[in-house]
């Protein structure tokens, strides 16, 4: 995948070690953010054709196609559904999280 | 080379020696005749920058940070309503730690709609992390041009820094100018090298990322203690200057026969030099009268007040400002630093030249005059008005 990987993060000890102005280097995650999800959408393999509407659609950019199959990156997903919805073969379905 | 120029030229003139990358600006009375000179200036060749001609202040600024965001020296200029329009990009751009410098033509503010001198503009935005100078004269006015982008720039400040001049009273009154070479002040300006948090194509950056709850306070206290740490460098370089131009400023403050003096007026900005010539006259009385006038009033120079007027009775200080509800601004930043006195002088505020109205030299001496007197004084006093209060 070639999203951005959370990379581990001292917080600083000594307000002189933050960084000078609101800045900070482009692509850095320090944490995932996906914690308000109450559903996930699972993608049903065999019925997936590949045509990357759900690629398009997703808001947060959390699907990955660069491999044999469509993968989603849960760390990252806030489970709005957008990508079900749209899926012309019906073949991602909202699972509970909790199931 | 001498030459006789207004404020606003000395200002223009200040800028080209220090050499900005891009000037972004939109014209306001009484600052445009300074930026009217710079756009002469980059047509004729003679700076070689960027001149953007942006659609309001608020883009000017915003302009300049993105210049500064990428290790370029950044200028822009504004008064009264134009800042104020500008006031939501100016946290923006301390915050970020851009050290770009701005010149303020003070100026009134509406309503009544006003163009002409007073601070109501600049005591708006004492709280937006900008370092605050006033300067006295067309030659500190070029001057503290240069002096301004050696601190903002500094490794331990990287603040941006708001020069002040008195609209009309400085900007548009001439006077003989000392213009320094481009060799000396290339010579003591070096170019702008930024190493802290550039953005370059091959290492971008997010800018003005945001810090909830858990981390904002920590980036704002940083910034305030860098910032408290300006003092230092703000005289360091005043010092350098002096060396290598032979204008000294005296660093935070300046002061006037105050070595003696039984009571004081504190002041910023062109009336200074009339209350200079108001205390030749009170001297000549034998009357032991001062003056101490506040170069910065961010970072606010409260060792210097302390240390100057510690053997006074009374001290006046006068504001160009109401800050409606309570008393001049100036007063109450002075009063503060009275706090933690053993014996403080009494203190009393003399608010004057609102609106463009002259500070006389008679206004002045009486305000010495009532300060000498031993009869009580109310303690907000309005200077020249023209009826009863």
């Amino acid at each position: 995948m070639s999203r951005p990987k959370v990379k581990s993060w001292d917080e600083p000890k000594n307000v002189d070690a933050y960084p000078v102005g609101a800045t900070c280097d482009s692509d850095h995650l320090v944490s995932i953010n996906a914690g308000w999800r109450s559903v996930r959408p699972v993608i049903d393999q065999e019925k997936c054709i590949m045509c990357l509407r759900c690629f398009l659609v997703c808001p947060d950019g959390v699907i990955d196609k660069a491999g044999d199959q469509l993968v989603i990156d849960y760390d990252y997903c806030k489970g709005c559904g957008v990508c079900a919805h749209e899926c012309r073969p019906k073949c991602i379905e909202m699972v509970k999280e909790d199931k | 080379m001498k030459k006789f120029i207004c404020g606003n030229d000395a200002v223009a003139e200040g800028v080209r020696l220090s050499k900005p990358h891009v000037i972004s600006a939109y014209p306001i009375t009484p600052q445009t005749i300074a930026v009217e000179r710079l756009s002469e200036m980059v047509e004729d060749g003679s700076l070689k920058a960027e001149y953007m001609h942006v659609e309001s202040e608020h883009s000017a600024l915003a302009a300049a940070m993105g210049v500064s965001s990428v290790g370029a020296r950044a200028f822009t200029a504004t008064s009264s309503q134009g800042l104020l329009y500008m006031a939501e990009c100016l946290p923006y751009a301390s915050g970020a730690r851009m050290p770009i410098v701005m010149m303020n033509a003070n100026r009134a503010l509406a309503t009544p709609w006003n163009i002409y001198g007073d601070q109501m503009d600049s005591m708006f935005l004492l709280n937006s992390g900008w370092i605050q100078v006033y300067v006295e004269d067309a030659q500190e006015a070029l001057d503290m041009m240069i002096q301004a982008y050696k601190i903002a720039e500094h490794d331990e400040v990287l603040a941006p820094v708001m020069v002040n001049l008195d609209g009309f009273v400085l900007t548009h009154t001439y006077e003989l100018v000392d213009i320094p070479t481009h060799e000396s002040v290339d010579a003591f300006l070096p170019p702008i090298n930024m190493t802290k948090q550039v953005m370059r194509v091959e290492d971008p950056k997010s800018l003005c990322i945001s810090a909830g709850n858990d981390f904002n306070f920590e980036f704002k206290i940083k910034q305030e203690k860098d910032l408290q740490a300006s003092r230092k460098i703000i005289n360091e370089v005043d010092k350098e200057f002096g060396e290598a131009f032979g204008r000294f400023y005296n660093g935070l403050i300046d002061t006037y026969m105050c070595d003696d003096a039984e009571v004081i007026l504190v002041t910023t900005g062109s009336v200074t030099g009339t209350a200079r010539i108001v205390v030749d006259k009170l001297r000549a009385e034998n009357k032991k009268v001062g003056v101490l006038k506040l170069r910065y009033l961010r970072p606010f120079p409260s060792d210097e007040i302390r240390d100057v007027v510690k053997s006074c009775s009374r001290i006046g200080v006068v504001d160009k400002n109401i800050s409606f509800g309570y008393e001049g601004t100036i007063y109450t930043n002075v009063n503060s630093s009275l706090l933690s006195m053993e014996k403080a002088p009494e203190s009393i505020n003399f608010i004057g030249g609102l609106g463009g109205r002259d500070i006389t030299k008679n206004d002045l001496e009486d305000a010495f005059n009532k300060l000498l007197s031993q009869e009580s004084i109310e303690k907000v006093h309005y200077m020249n008005v023209r009826c009863e209060l």
